[in-house]
């Protein structure tokens, strides 16, 4: 994770596009400027950047699904729960699944789960639109690689 | 049996907060009880998951931004219904 970058998925762990499901793996870094302000002495990762880590990875997911032609955005966030801190040096792993898959719009389920635990979990809505220029989608289509080739290593 | 329309005002009334008493099949949705895009993703996903179907709003959208159609042929609740309605048939054929 780069938490300052928002990159907060390592590696694709599992991926089945057909039946929208992923598994990803988060490490937490020891070190952020993150935790410089959350928080001072006490380092944790903000809950808000749990959420994304979620929707990243259901984000992925469905970009696969839909084999990159259009882009999920975020939209809305239900009962999302932290249920534990996480501290420096986590190892995360990130459960998608695809709860609904409508016209323009995509809803998941997602949870964060460390040693076994579970950290949080939310329900996550996507709109789905076209990609607002070809830079994006080059740069999603880059980063997908990177993760997804880390997986076969 | 519960209409099409009483099924959706429910809908309407649940996710976004507006009493069952305002919703009415003249009303449009978004310029007569104020519902926006957003919350309108939230409607058709629970009118999605109630009929077991899913709403063309990508093409709607589309015809939209077309000028190809009107907002009201869409979102007057009567003729979303018959949407709806032409939707499940086409489903069940």
């Amino acid at each position: 994770m780069l938490l300052e970058y928002f990159q907060m998925i390592d590696h694709v762990e599992e991926l089945d596009p057909e039946n929208g499901t992923i598994l990803a793996r988060a490490d937490v870094p020891m070190e952020s400027p993150v935790f410089e302000g959350h928080f001072p002495g006490s380092p944790l990762v903000p809950g808000v950047l749990l959420i994304e880590t979620m929707a990243q990875a259901s984000g992925f997911m469905l970009l696969s699904r839909m084999e990159f032609k259009k882009m999920p955005f975020l939209a809305n966030v239900t009962g999302a729960k932290m249920r534990t801190f996480v501290e420096p040096g986590a190892v995360l792993m990130v459960k998608a699944k695809l709860e609904h898959d409508g016209s323009g719009f995509a809803k998941t389920r997602a949870q964060i789960s460390a040693d076994g635990k579970k950290i949080c979990d939310s329900q996550i809505m996507f709109r789905i639109m076209p990609f607002p220029n070809e830079t994006l989608k080059g740069n999603m289509l880059d980063r997908f690689s990177q993760i997804s080739r880390s997986t076969a290593e | 049996m519960t209409t099409t329309f009483e099924a959706v005002a429910e809908i309407i009334s649940e996710t976004s907060d507006i009493p069952l008493e305002e919703i009415t099949p003249e009303k449009n949705a978004f310029t007569d009880l104020g519902i926006d895009s957003l919350d309108f993703l939230d409607i058709a996903f629970a009118i999605d998951k109630h009929f077991g179907i899913k709403i063309p709003l990508e093409q709607w959208t589309e015809e939209l931004n077309e000028n190809n159609a009107l907002v009201d042929e869409y979102f007057v609740l009567s003729k979303l219904c018959e949407r709806i309605d032409e939707v499940i048939a086409a489903k069940d054929a």
